[in-house]
């Protein structure tokens, strides 16, 4: 570890020394050995294999089920900076249950000429069925991940907002666990503020937004597309840990104006569902009628009051990478405060200025798809070949406004485990958030994502990448 | 509970017991064909595949029937679904889609065996590895059985999956008795001479009866003992005596759970009832056969009674 490191490095500084998050960590990390820690590098992936926690990667048939790789370095932040995270984040994900609901409603921010119209026009996540009504509680967006990227000692950016159906929170409690389960004297001399209540704030925070139609205790259901769904395991292990039943289209149906499960004793009915399936899935009578994953009808239990939808249906209208770039006119306009976490500087190549200077500076952007997620289909300018700059070139000229560009950012690092030692690698952050009409409640910590190859980038588990367990410091 | 759940407990412990029987028929099928010329050998595994039902499929791939091709046949091969190993990987997705319904450690159990059973059969099995194989695959069975018994609340998925263990043992025992007995037909006529012996023995191991039976007949091999052991015996674990009194009482703690009885409960007092008041000779009166099929038709029948009553299907 030397001042060559051109990057932020979350653990040491530039002369060699560490951190304060990560004294009592790495004071302890050094007096173990070399075998010891290999040893326990080894088990760790032995005990994810053994557990199952697995994920699928689509177009992958032979090996269906691939780990998350899963290092045992922990992402340290300290009590003061997650108090000015987390007011950041609360903040902006005010904003974005205030911008839906406005966005169905009145469309103030349209009006009032920050948001241009075409945005909404053109965007395949509006849903018209959700114009004028409102969801219990006024809330669209129940659970949210935040992901920000570090770039110097106060330089957070929130890089993506996900506000539809975000991802990977129970690698953030397995990794806890698996942290927990291997080095138990650890938590015993740092003071790590708990992430596993998780589930039941889930639990709690979905049972607080339920509809008018709930008798007694609301029944929480979560329905996912299925086992052979990427992020099937975390369906089943929140289900399982909240006490909720895990449920597919299959085994639901509408009766008497209630969204039912065909359970041993006959159809019961659900009062909030947290679905893992996507808008266009959920009712073959109102989206995508071939679908077999969603209930025929539950859009009109929802606008009933029968049901509670979580995230509800055309929140993801709200988190393309077109809207993002109008994040911090957003925030300002219904929160009345400048953004408290700034945006990654954003060229909207729907401009044609914008479109010019990315093409003119191709080499040295990361262009992505404004519709696309999991790091598919997006251009690391640094890192592209001269051939793959220009096929890139040229999608982006046949449809400039399916694109937008930022400027490659120096993410930080924070070393792994090699077998040579502690190595820096790129990482970036994903805080969740439940919303329910009287909180807005933040796990500390979230998933850390790690780039697991020297160098790279991208941290997304499609494209290789690992994960951390993210400690947030007691004061 | 989920009705989807349920059907998937029920099935995640009928595909176990396949499997485990399975294993079971190719080791006593290993013991005879030692004993025996090539000849002989060849008819032997031809009953082996014939009595764990998969005669047709596999007549369909293969001419001659060597140890080596009916044992990887019944292990591993692609084109059989009913190979220990696609059944594996059957157990094993049920274990997911039930996975919130099952304790941690049966999970593991499940998913650790997987992997092992998984790698094991990754290659053809050849003679040396074939016993290996057996051991192993019969040990996930008691593994993933201590799991459950050990570990999981005494709820409706303890009892669908129990359920599912016996009905399928009923059915297994009651197909190798059947196939096994129609192969020993001619040498029944010679009463009390020149019994085969070992095709005997070899129905007895096939359900792990061998030492059981031998601790209560002081060794002697007697045709209608044998089935009286298999058929009526409520102290063995494999008897189809037993394994309806077992199916009973799950069914009943089912029954207890939901506050009602069901078709399925009716059914199974009718079996019962059959089966206790009837005797040995009675049995053989009445013809094995005969008395089989309508055993397994009566288990089949009470399989579909559950499934209807607890909505397995929508």
């Amino acid at each position: 570890m030397s001042g060559q490191n051109e990057f932020f490095d979350e653990m040491h500084v530039g002369d060699g020394s560490i951190r304060d998050a990560y004294r009592d960590y790495h004071k302890w990390y050094s007096s173990k050995s070399a075998a010891f820690l290999k040893r326990k590098h080894r088990d760790a992936e032995t005990s994810f294999r053994r557990t199952g926690i697995t994920f699928n990667v689509y177009g992958e048939s032979e090996a269906e089920e691939r780990l998350i790789p899963f290092d045992m370095v922990p992402r340290i932040i300290d009590a003061g900076e997650w108090r000015r995270l987390s007011r950041g984040i609360e903040q902006r994900v005010r904003a974005l249950n205030a911008f839906l609901h406005d966005l169905y409603h009145r469309q103030e921010i349209i009006r009032a000429g920050r948001v241009p119209q075409r945005l909404l026009r053109d965007n395949p996540a509006w849903l018209r069925n959700m114009v004028g009504f409102t969801p219990p509680g006024g809330i669209y967006t129940h659970i949210v991940g935040i992901d920000l990227v570090r770039t110097g000692p106060d330089e957070f950016y929130v890089l993506e907002d996900n506000a539809r159906t975000p991802s990977g929170v129970s690698y953030m409690l397995e990794n806890r666990e698996t942290m927990m389960a291997m080095f138990p004297e650890l938590f015993m001399h740092v003071p790590v503020e708990t992430v596993s209540n998780y589930p039941r704030r889930l639990a709690k925070s979905l049972a607080a937004c339920a509809p008018p139609a709930t008798k007694g205790k609301p029944v929480v259901a979560v329905l996912t597309p299925g086992m052979y769904n990427s992020a099937y395991f975390e369906h089943a292990f929140l289900a399982d840990q909240m006490g909720a039943e895990l449920v597919e289209g299959s085994d639901l149906r509408v009766i008497n104006g209630r969204v039912a499960m065909r359970t041993t004793r006959g159809y019961q009915p659900i009062d909030v569902i947290y679905r893992r399936v996507d808008d266009e899935f959920l009712d073959p009578l109102s989206f995508n009628p071939d679908s077999v994953l969603g209930v025929p009808g539950i859009m009109d239990v929802y606008r009933a009051g029968g049901i509670t939808i979580a995230n509800a249906p055309g929140t993801g209208v709200s988190d393309d990478k077109a809207i993002y770039s109008f994040m911090p006119e957003i925030v300002e306009f219904y929160t009345g405060e400048k953004p408290l976490l700034p945006n990654v500087e954003t060229w909207r190549c729907a401009d044609e200025d914008s479109c010019r200077y990315v093409l003119d500076n191709l080499a040295e952007l990361v262009v992505k798809e404004v519709h696309g997620s999991g790091g598919y289909g997006m251009l690391i300018g640094p890192a592209a070949t001269k051939a793959e700059l220009a096929e890139f070139r040229k999608k982006l000229e046949a449809h400039p406004e399916n694109y937008i560009a930022q400027p490659t950012l120096s993410l930080s690092t924070c070393p792994i485990f090699t077998e040579k030692g502690l190595a820096p690698r790129h990482v970036d952050l994903r805080p969740f958030v439940l919303v329910s009409p009287d909180t807005i409640d933040i796990t500390p910590g979230g998933l850390t994502r790690v780039a697991m190859k020297k160098g790279s980038l991208v941290v997304n588990s499609s494209q290789g990448g690992g994960t951390k367990d993210t400690w947030v410091l007691k004061d | 509970m989920l009705g989807r759940t349920a059907n998937a407990l029920f099935w995640m412990f009928r595909y176990l017991e396949r499997i485990e029987n399975t294993a079971r028929m190719i080791d006593a099928g290993m013991r005879m064909a030692l004993t025996r010329d090539v000849v002989a050998s060849e008819e032997e595994w031809r009953s082996v595949i014939a009595a764990a039902g998969l005669r047709e499929s596999y007549d369909a791939r293969h001419a001659t029937c060597t140890g080596l091709q009916a044992w990887n046949f019944m292990l591993r091969d692609k084109d059989n679904p009913a190979s220990v190993l696609a059944m594996f990987a059957q157990v094993r997705e049920n274990a997911r889609q039930s996975r919130n319904a099952v304790t941690g450690e049966l999970w593991e159990a499940v998913n650790d065996s997987w992997i092992q059973i998984k790698k094991l059969l990754a290659r053809p099995v050849s003679e040396q590895r074939v016993g290996e194989a057996v051991s192993m695959i019969r040990q996930a069975g008691t593994l993933v059985h201590g799991a459950i018994v050990g570990t999981m609340l005494r709820n409706e998925g303890f009892y669908f999956a129990r359920a599912g263990t016996y009905i399928e043992r009923a059915d297994n025992v009651a197909r190798i008795l059947d196939i096994k007995y129609f192969l020993l037909l001619p040498s029944l006529t010679y009463v009390g001479s020149s019994l085969d012996t070992g095709q005997w023995d070899t129905i007895l191991r096939s359900v792990s009866g061998d030492r059981a039976y031998r601790w209560l007949n002081a060794g002697q091999i007697d045709a209608k003992r044998i089935v009286e052991f298999l058929v009526l015996d409520t102290r063995f674990p494999r008897s189809l005596a037993f394994s309806h009194g077992a199916l009973r009482e799950h069914l009943a703690a089912l029954a207890r759970i939901h506050g009602n009885e069901c078709k399925a409960n009716e059914l199974m007092r009718e079996a019962d009832t059959r089966l206790s008041k009837i005797g040995i000779d009675d049995v053989f009166d009445r013809g094995l056969h005969e008395f089989l099929v309508e055993f397994t038709k009566m288990n089949t029948a009470i399989g579909l009674a559950i499934a209807e009553e607890y909505r397995f299907h929508a």
